[in-house]
This record gives structure tokens, C-alpha cells and sequence, in this order.
């Protein structure tokens, strides 16, 4: 049996989160990650729409679930969601809610929305790819804000120590955190032992070129800079 | 009677685990720092599987999720406390909302370490746990009991809760997990006592006639013992935590059977006193004179 999947390009995708209609959408959040994720799954991972139970592919965890637009227009324009089920967001019957569920979505990797949950989970993930011999990589999206929960932390301080070479954590910096973060979020994940970049969130070479640097025996922060929330 | 009094249940516990990890390449274990000596071992023979992650115990739950979610059958350990209450939204969403599943092993009971105050008792975790859809919840009463259920849960992939205590019957029990093991059959009233409370219960009720339905599988609740007990309108529900934890499982069950219930457990109260889980089962009614006193006067009434 053939599957055709739908190959669709970065200018369609303000189409396809217009096509996303509802009141509660956390925009300004939904538009502060679109380029990363789109780099992400246009340049980077290692993903299959055929095959999202690959035990070796690479997983991308949203973990700041808020503003799923830019996540699920991408995931339509890889073959992952039917573009015409996106008027449905948010809908009572809908598999697109205002958090992404994995139940829901084959292909999402977790159900998130509450802030802070993640970056455990994909300290877990790749532990265990990591007791597997998985060549997989795991990438985490978090924002500036959502560092604020402590829970990140537990997170960073692990997996430094413990070298977790197949993790990036991508955190979105639209300076929304409420108190700051003094010397630079990447500096916070240094002293842990990550490798640290810090690019324009909107370049995608700059982004490509990021997830590309060799991290070896130590996870990754990308800091992705984009536009300040007003 | 003789009291065993010992931490065998949580020794047997490492013991197995650390078996568990050695015959089944799915099981990981996961401790912040509880538990990492008895383990060391176990985590030098498996390092990328027995995974210390320090006092981080919302980590700990969250590594656990990744885990599952990595094709592994994880088991995360603490005191009860750190297990249950501090990282409980780890639980809803990082397992639970994730549907993945693991066993969450906990040691303290409610109030095991009674000396160390109030930060280390627990009796609110089964009610926590029991809130949250999908857990399958163990209270054995016996080290062996304990073993068994641990062993049946590594063998599944659901989320499990098995709550290990200091305080244990003397004798085994011959259980089969998910059912209410029938310990003795009365006409006066029912009794449906939880874990390690039965040799209390069973010195509390020697010369009554009364049924003994002994739980260690507490969720789901094995309403169908409990419907096909000997008719009897008073029911006695004895559990070592909260009281009342599963007066709700109880009116289910007997839905359409009048019935008059006596919920005993710890009380809701913060029981500012140290000592031991003696001094603390006594001060809550629940060593057997304390039941004995209660389930006369529920009777006579």
C-alpha cells in the first residue's frame, strides 16, 4: 500500500494555523516557537509520519504546550495531521486541543500544557535510549518563563552531571519570565555542564547550525532568541 | 502476640528489585537518594538502569515517565511523602495523562517514622493516589505478601502503588492480588481490614462473629468479595491510613444493601507527637484495644 504524504513548505505555514480557529490560542506563544519547530522537523529530526513507533527516532517534546499553532501547522505540513482537521482546534470532539495529547496525535511525543514536566520527561527518555544504544536524540522545547519552575532545574542539574550527550533542550527566549534571568539562561545550564549556543530564533541556518554542533558527553541548550512578548 | 517490628518489608524490596533488574532488561529502577546504599550493588551491575537522580523526586517521577515512554518497566522509590505528595502532579501528567505506567514503591507507611514528625508521615497517600484514574494500589501486610505484589506488578504495564510499612502481621497470607483474601466467615458483621492492620484486628475480634475480608489489593476494591460476604448490615472498614479512604468503595459496593458503616484509619488531624508507630496506632485507635473498644460500641448501638 502507498501513503501519500503531504509535503507542504514554510510559506504555507501562516496558512495552516489560520486555519486554526478559536479564542484561547496563547498566539503570541504559538508564534515565538514556529521557526525552531519548523527547523526541527524540516532539517533535524529524524521522524517518520509512517512510522512514529520507530524505537529509533528521534523524539521533539513540546514541553511548553501553550500555543500548539505552530506546533500542529508543522506536524501538517510533515504528513503528521491532516491539515483539514485543524478548524477543529479546540473543539469538544477535536484531537487538537490547546495543549497537544499524544493519545490524541500519533506523533506528538507527550501530552503537556502544565509548565515544568518536560525536561524530566526527556531526561527519561533519553536515559533509556540511552540504556538501549538508541542513536536517537531528544529534543525539548521549553520558554524563558516556563524555566522558572524549579522542576526544570532538578532536570538540568541531572543531566549535566550525567553527560546525557542525546538531549538538547531548546528554550525559547521571548523574555516573558517575570523576573529575568540574570547572566543569561545559558549560563544557568553551563554551570550545570551543558553545552550552550545562543542564536536568533528566527535564523533558520543559525538554528540548523546550532543542533548540529558535536556536544560530546555533554547535553545541549540551544537558546533560541526571537521578538519580546509586549 | 508477637509483633514483627522489623523494616523486613523494605529490605525484601531492594533484595527483589535489584533481582528484578538482573532477570528483566525492561525494569529500571529510579531513587532520590532513598534507598541508594541497598541498591549500590545492583547499580553497579546495571548502571544505565538503576538511576539515582539525588533529592529530585519530582525528577524522579518525570525520569520515570521518559523511561516508560522509552519502552522500559520503571519503579520509583521514597518515603511515601516524597513519592506521593511532593511530586503528585508527576503523577497525573508525567504518568498518568502520558498513559504510561510504573510502580511506585513506597516506605513510612503513615507514620513509620513517627520520631521525625509530621514532614515524614503519610497517611493521605492512598487517598491521593486512589484520586487519580488508573492505579492499581498494594498494602500488603507480610514481607511475602509484599514480595509477590511486587513481583506481579513488574510483570504488567500499569501504574502501580505498593506501600510497604514497618508494622506486619506474623503470618502470610495466602493472597491473590487484585482479590480480597477471606480470612473468616461471621454472621454479625463484616470486616474489611487493610494490610498490616489484620493481627490487630483479628486479637480485636477473637470472640465475635464476625466475616474478615483481609485487603492488600485496596484499588481497585474487590467489591464483589464485599457483595458476596454473609449478609450482614454492619460493615467495619479498617485501614492503616486516612480513615476512611474507601468508605466510598464500600457504598458502591452495597449500593442497593442497606448497611451501616464504621470507617477506622487514621484520623484527619495533625497529630503533633513523635514516639513510634505504636504510640501513633494507639493515639488513633488502631492497635486492637482501640478497634475493640470501637467495634463494640458500633455493634451495640
Amino acid at each position: 500500500m502507498s501513503v501519500t504524504v503531504p509535503v507542504l513548505h514554510y510559506a504555507d505555514l501562516e496558512r495552516l494555523m489560520a486555519l486554526q480557529l478559536g479564542d484561547e490560542k496563547h498566539s503570541r506563544s504559538a508564534t515565538s516557537t514556529l521557526d525552531v519547530i519548523w527547523v526541527l522537523y524540516d532539517r533535524v529530526l529524524r521522524v517518520d509520519p509512517l512510522a512514529t513507533t520507530d524505537p529509533h527516532r528521534d523524539r521533539f517534546l513540546l514541553s511548553k504546550g501553550h500555543g500548539p499553532m505552530a506546533y500542529y501547522a508543522v506536524l501538517a505540513a510533515k504528513g503528521f495531521i491532516d491539515p483539514e482537521t485543524l478548524p477543529t482546534f479546540g473543539r469538544y470532539d477535536s484531537r487538537l486541543g490547546h495543549h497537544p495529547d499524544r493519545k490524541c496525535v500519533p506523533g506528538i511525543e507527550i501530552s503537556s500544557g502544565s509548565l515544568g514536566h518536560g525536561l524530566g520527561i526527556a531526561v527519561g527518555m533519553a536515559l533509556g535510549l540511552r540504556a538501549r544504544r538508541s542513536p536517537a536524540r531528544v529534543f525539548c522545547l521549553v520558554g524563558d518563563a516556563e524555566l522558572e519552575e524549579g522542576s526544570n532545574h532538578e532536570a538540568i542539574a541531572y543531566a549535566g552531571r550525567f553527560g546525557l550527550e542525546r538531549l538538547t533542550c531548546v528554550v525559547v527566549d521571548n523574555r516573558s519570565s517575570s523576573l529575568g534571568w540574570p547572566g543569561g539562561i545559558a549560563s544557568r545550564f553551563a554551570l550545570e555542564g551543558w553545552s550552550t549556543a545562543t542564536v536568533d530564533g528566527r535564523d533558520h541556518e543559525a538554528l540548523e547550525r546550532a543542533f548540529a554542533v558535536d556536544h560530546a558527553r555533554r547535553p545541549q541548550v540551544v537558546v533560541a532568541v526571537v521578538e519580546q512578548v509586549s | 502476640m508477637t509483633l514483627v517490628t522489623q523494616s523486613v518489608m523494605r529490605e525484601r524490596f531492594y533484595a527483589t528489585a535489584a533481582e528484578l533488574v538482573d532477570r528483566d532488561d525492561r525494569i529500571a529502577v529510579v531513587i532520590a537518594e532513598i534507598g541508594g546504599s541497598a541498591l549500590m550493588a545492583a547499580k553497579r551491575r546495571h548502571p544505565d538502569r538503576v538511576i539515582n537522580v539525588g533529592i529530585r523526586e519530582q525528577l524522579m517521577v518525570a525520569v520515570a515517565g521518559g523511561l516508560a515512554l522509552a519502552g522500559f518497566r520503571p519503579i520509583a522509590h521514597s518515603y511515601a511523602p516524597f513519592v506521593v505528595e511532593r511530586p503528585f502532579e508527576m503523577l497525573k501528567l508525567d504518568l498518568g495523562h502520558q498513559d504510561v505506567g510504573a510502580i511506585l514503591v513506597s516506605v513510612g507507611a503513615s507514620y513509620d517514622s513517627a520520631a521525625s514528625g509530621r514532614t515524614h508521615q503519610s497517611p493521605e497517600d492512598v487517598a491521593l493516589v486512589a484520586a487519580l484514574p488508573g492505579w492499581r494500589v498494594f498494602v500488603p501486610g507480610h514481607p511475602d505478601e509484599a514480595d509477590l505484589l511486587l513481583r506481579t506488578a513488574a510483570a504488567d504495564d500499569d501504574r502501580v502503588y505498593l506501600r510497604l510499612a514497618e508494622q506486619s502481621n506474623a503470618a502470610a497470607r495466602p493472597i491473590e492480588p487484585g482479590r480480597f483474601h477471606v480470612e473468616r466467615r461471621g454472621r454479625e458483621a463484616t470486616v474489611i481490614v487493610v494490610g498490616p492492620l489484620l493481627d490487630p484486628v483479628l486479637e480485636a475480634t477473637a470472640d465475635l462473629d464476625l466475616t474478615v475480608l483481609y485487603a492488600t489489593t485496596v484499588r481497585p476494591f474487590d467489591r464483589e468479595a464485599l457483595r458476596s460476604a454473609p449478609l450482614a448490615r454492619d460493615v467495619i472498614l479498617v485501614e492503616p491510613y486516612l480513615a476512611g479512604t474507601s468508605s466510598s468503595e464500600v457504598a458502591e459496593a452495597l449500593v442497593d444493601t442497606p448497611h451501616r458503616l464504621l470507617a477506622l484509619g487514621v484520623s484527619n488531624v495533625e497529630h503533633r507527637r513523635y514516639g513510634t508507630w505504636r504510640d501513633h496506632n494507639a493515639a488513633h485507635g488502631l492497635d486492637a484495644a482501640g478497634i475493640r473498644a470501637r467495634v463494640l460500641s458500633f455493634l451495640a448501638a
